[in-house]
């Protein structure tokens, strides 16, 4: 009798892509969830732009490349990018900057590099940087958290500021929007009041600004989901959050009333996202368990700097960006000891 | 600007002087060219490449006289290599692209021999064993398959058959895209 | 030296894979029935072939050598039942390749006769001398039944500058689906412990610890059963966690003892030897019993075969044959894979024959074995590192041996892979990554090859061109001293005219004397 030959192993294999990336949907669900009660409809209409215009774009660049698109789809990672690029973007961003950004993340950062494995550096946050320095303005116009809104959008009223880039009529744009808690931060910093003084201010919440600190949680949630289903490795995390405590801790420390406490660090602006869910992107990260560490602690820190003596008010991209760079040569300085090499047990 | 101009020519001589000290106290003592070009190529000593033997083709090409293209035993892999080496833009190799992976040995098919010795004589690596009048035969280990003996032969008895797989020099493939194979698609 | 606290370590990485040994575990279905011919592979072993001592026609019996091995490393290979050698040819042979290979083969008589020419039992083994010894357990052909089929008298050699502290014997046995160790272990506990009597004794170990994982109680307490009224006092039993790789020799060795096997290097660089239960046994055959190894324990099991199990098969056996004898095919048979799930190789015919080194034949559904889908690109995700018992960065060693660059191969330690086939389990893009390292430890075993016969070549070629030009350097002087004693005697009249007279002179003499003994 003749047999079919493969080689080995032989098996249903346990783990595959696109459940790896539908677990990071799944939970980042959370902290969407307390993005759209604090902020309001805009990030998820983001969202739904920017995965129509990834997957559209995905699919002509396999076409155009030669390549299985269906399959390629399916592994679900342009979904992923589309979904932290969306969230990471202001609510009421026009349209045309969003797909622009997309396009940007996905045709450019992926495929143009070779497609899911190749890029060296995250299509999301470069996607955001593009943004970021091309349109200043409206890249940093936020939304105040509910509970201090004078005006609420409603979900078509979002929908319309999206689509045509103006207010609904008799509001204003200083009305509508506010600073981030990392803005306001800094602002007041420069005016040189103190820290006790800025906290008396009612934008303040238990530990980072109000609202935004919530946000922070419910991410943590899910990044601890994917902590517990070993979808990511700890080590990333705990290397940014714990490379940011430890300088904004340092820093604090030495002069408490011109340094924002280190838990304000960790709760505004993108830290618990990016250290959860975008810093530990596998093809871009390090991949030596100690070099993930290092990976970590280095953005942690270089989130820090920024935040207190660089240009912007918020770093994580920048940070992502930067330690993206330099990931191949921790990886090559922290490859870990080979079975039978070097220090062993003697007898 | 007057300072200027010194401040750039006091740098240029400083690491001028600095280039040239590190030129002598690091030199590498390393090979000459020639050595490291004959070690990479496959000592076929067929002389396809126009040059009496692998070591006077080496010389040629460090002299500047030679194409690195020019050796069709090696193939591609000894012209990348080469190219490496001395930093040239590769070239596509000249010769017969046929034989190429499938490594061949010289047989002599002894009902025909005549004994007549020129096949001997043509042999760079002294792989035929024989004298006048006497059987000649190949020793196929040492045969490295350059077709030199061929045309010598007057009663054209000599034949390039390719080597046999053993189990013991059988290789795994590279990986491709489709990993199942059906069975009739499978090598024998 | 005692190890103290032996299985107290863990090697990183390995996987969980359900065992699926229930299907054959304790099961036997008896010693398979000759069938008319059997077909011997002249090649069981890892090393150089066995040239034959027998031509066609030669009658021979049970236990008689076939074949013998004049290099170091290989084992001779005896016939497992009487009969008549019909021809010595290449036949398909169980390989990943499905190259075919010198094989005997052997036409049974029915009546399995022993040869008579056997040599006598040992039982006072701990008076020899370990060479003798070692030379009786070459004489039986004995080699490592786990699956690698290396040349135990070559193992239990370790030269004179290795002292070997510990013998460990591999009852792990790992692998998903193979029960036959479990089997042994169970029913021949005695027979094993006498084979670690032997094995002490010839590799002068201190102590003795046998692994056996933890998913098989009855085996544990069987052996340990053995050990305990056997006056074997440095030997213990040592539970060690299910987890695979644990039955591989590195990796058991650094559970039991501690001490990590040297890359590129063998265990006994480190004063272990490890040996697996199986072969254990069969150097108890060889040594108390004089009998050669002819038959083995191989597990038959799957959705795929009738009646899953363990079977005594003599080697030469067609598989097809066997797996009929475990009740045939059933419709759910897929792929027929010789070895475990993780380290076996699929085979494309069933025609092929039972070896030393067939452990298990796993007849695999479509559940068990479904087709592999075409791998998506690395996504850098780390896991197959994580997974890897030899510590080593299987991605980056992918990413080496899928762009041909052999030399950064070998820089992650590409030699140190034991292929058990983690890696490519654990990868969420199905990249079937021992393929490549093996295809590049292959390439770079024949490149070495073609370098040192590259090497040889210009040897040979430079000995020729010397030669040629020594010759002609002799023709040279040979013609150019010629010249001068012409020279010579051309410028010479008076001592040529000497020469002249004393030839003269000369031919005078010879003529005289032959004169007188002319006949008048």
């Amino acid at each position: 009798m003749k047999f079919p030959v493969h080689t080995s192993p032989y098996g249903r294999l346990p783990n595959d892509v696109s459940r790896v990336m539908a677990q990071v949907l799944l939970a980042l669900v959370p902290g969407v969830i307390a993005m759209v009660w604090y902020f309001g409809w805009g990030v998820v209409i983001n969202m739904a732009i920017a995965t129509a215009t990834a997957v559209a774009a995905e699919a002509l660049v396999l076409a155009v490349r030669n390549r299985p698109v269906k399959r390629t789809l399916s592994d679900l990672s342009a979904v992923v990018t589309a979904v932290l690029l969306a969230i990471a973007l202001p609510p009421l961003l026009p349209w045309w900057l969003t797909v622009l950004g997309t396009l940007f993340a996905i045709v450019f950062v992926k495929h143009l590099y070779g497609g899911l494995g190749y890029n060296p550096f995250n299509p999301a946050m470069a996607a955001y940087v593009l943004l970021l320095i091309s349109f200043p303005v409206d890249m940093t116009r936020w939304l105040p958290p509910e509970m201090l809104a004078e005006v609420r959008l409603d979900f078509l009223q979002t929908l319309y500021v999206i689509f045509t880039g103006t207010l609904p009529d008799a509001l204003t744009w200083d009305a509508v929007t506010s600073a981030t808690p990392l803005d306001e931060m800094r602002t007041h910093l420069e005016f040189n009041e103190t820290i006790s003084e800025i906290r008396q201010s009612p934008l303040w919440g238990d530990f980072g600004g109000r609202g935004w600190e919530w946000v922070g949680n419910w991410f943590l949630l899910g990044g601890l989901f994917l902590l517990w289903r070993r979808v990511i490795a700890w080590q990333i995390p705990a290397g940014v959050l714990a490379g940011l405590l430890l300088s904004a801790g340092f820093f604090w420390m030495l002069d408490p009333e011109t340094v924002p406490f280190p838990a304000f660090h960790l709760f505004s602006g993108g830290t618990i996202l990016g250290a959860f869910f975008i810093a530990t992107d596998p093809v871009t990260a390090s991949t030596t368990p100690r070099g993930r560490l290092i990976y970590g602690f280095l953005i942690g820190v270089i989130v820090f700097v920024i935040r207190t003596w660089g240009g912007y008010p918020d770093a994580v991209a920048f940070a992502v960006l930067m330690m993206n760079m330099a990931a191949p040569t921790i990886d090559y300085y922290t490859r870990p000891r080979v079975f039978g090499t070097g220090r062993r047990d003697d007898e | 600007m007057l300072a200027a101009v010194l401040t750039l020519a006091t740098l240029a001589t400083l690491f001028g002087l600095l280039l040239g000290y590190a030129s002598i106290r690091f030199k590498v003592e390393g090979d000459p060219i020639a050595d490291q070009i004959d070690a990479l190529l496959p000592q076929t000593q067929c002389g396809q490449c126009g040059y009496p033997g692998c070591r006077p083709y080496a010389e040629a090409i460090a002299a500047g006289e030679a194409e690195i293209n020019l050796c069709a035993p090696g193939g591609e892999a000894t012209m990348l290599a080469i190219a490496d080496l001395l930093g040239k833009e590769p070239k596509p190799v000249e010769g017969d692209e046929g034989s190429h992976g499938i490594k061949k040995v010289a047989f002599i098919h002894e009902e025909e021999c005549i004994g007549c010795t020129l096949c001997l004589q043509a042999c760079p690596v002294d792989a035929i064993v024989g004298a006048a009048k006497q059987m000649h035969t190949v020793i196929a280990d040492q045969c490295t398959g350059c077709e030199l003996c061929v045309p010598p032969c007057p009663v054209e008895c000599i034949e390039m058959v390719p080597v046999k797989t053993t189990l013991g020099t059988w290789k795994w493939p590279y990986p491709g895209e489709n990993l199942l194979q059906r069975p009739e698609e499978q090598p024998s | 030296m005692i190890t103290r606290n032996p299985g107290s370590w863990d090697f990183h990485g390995g996987i969980h894979r359900p065992d699926m040994k229930a299907l054959s575990a304790g099961r036997y279905l008896g010693k398979v029935p000759l069938p008319e011919r059997l077909v011997i592979p002249l090649q069981q072993h890892i090393g150089t072939p066995a040239e034959p001592l027998v031509k066609e026609g030669d009658q021979v019996y049970k236990g008689q050598t076939l074949a013998r091995v004049s290099e170091y490393i290989g084992a001779p290979i005896h016939a497992p039942t009487s009969g008549t050698v019909v021809e010595i040819a290449e036949h398909p042979v169980p390989h990943p390749s499905g190259l075919s290979a010198p094989c005997i083969v052997l036409q049974a008589d029915g009546r399995d006769q022993w040869w008579d020419g056997l040599p006598e039992p040992l039982p006072w083994f701990e008076e020899l001398d370990a060479a003798v010894l070692r030379e009786r357990i070459r004489w039986a052909g004995v080699v490592g039944l786990g699956g690698a089929a290396f040349p135990t008298s070559v193992k239990v050699n370790p030269g004179p500058d290795r002292k070997i502290q510990t013998l460990v014997i591999n009852g792990a046995e790992c692998e998903p689906y193979i029960t036959c160790d479990d089997y042994l272990m169970r029913t021949e506990a005695d027979r094993i412990v006498e084979g670690i009597r032997v094995l002490m004794h010839v590799v002068g170990a201190d102590e003795c610890l046998i692994g056996i994982e933890d998913n098989k109680p009855e085996a544990i307490a069987a052996i340990k059963k053995a050990v305990a009224e056997s006056d074997l006092a440095t030997t213990r039993v040592v539970t060690v966690p299910t987890r695979y790789p644990m039955g591989g020799e590195k990796q058991l060795i650094k559970v039991l003892t501690g001490k990590e096997v040297p890359s590129n290097g063998i265990p006994a660089d480190i004063g272990v030897i490890c040996i697996n239960v199986a072969t254990t046994a069969a150097v108890t055959d060889a040594v108390m019993a004089g009998r050669p190894l002819l038959s083995r324990l191989v597990t038959v099991t799957g959705e795929g075969v009738r009646n899953p199990g363990n079977l005594e098969v003599p080697y030469g056996v067609p598989i097809s044959h066997v797996i009929a004898f475990a009740g045939g095919y059933t419709d759910k048979a897929y792929k027929l894979i010789l070895g475990g799930p993780m380290m076996g190789f699929t085979l494309q015919d069933d025609e092929v024959p039972v070896t030393k080194a067939t452990n298990c034949l796993l007849v695999a559904s479509r559940d068990e074995a479904p087709d592999p889908e075409p791998a998506l690109p690395c996504i850098r995700c780390g896991r197959c590192a994580d997974a890897c018992p030899a510590q080593l960065l299987p991605q980056q060693l992918y990413w080496y041996a899928r762009a041909k660059d052999l030399e950064k191969c070998q820089e992650y330690h590409l030699f140190d892979c034991i292929e058990c086939g983690c890696c490519s389990w654990v990868c969420p893009s199905h990249i079937p990554l021992v393929q490549y390292y093996r295809f590049a430890k292959t390439e770079t075993w024949a490149q070495e090859k073609e370098k040192q016969a590259a090497e040889e070549a210009r040897r040979r070629h430079e000995a020729r061109v010397e030669r040629l030009e020594r010759l002609e350097r002799e023709r040279k002087a040979r013609l150019r001293k010629k010249k001068e004693a012409l020279d010579k005697k051309a410028a010479d009249p008076a001592g040529r005219k000497a020469a002249i007279d004393a030839a003269v002179q000369r031919a005078a003499e010879r003529k005289a004397k032959r004169r007188p003994e002319e006949p008048s």
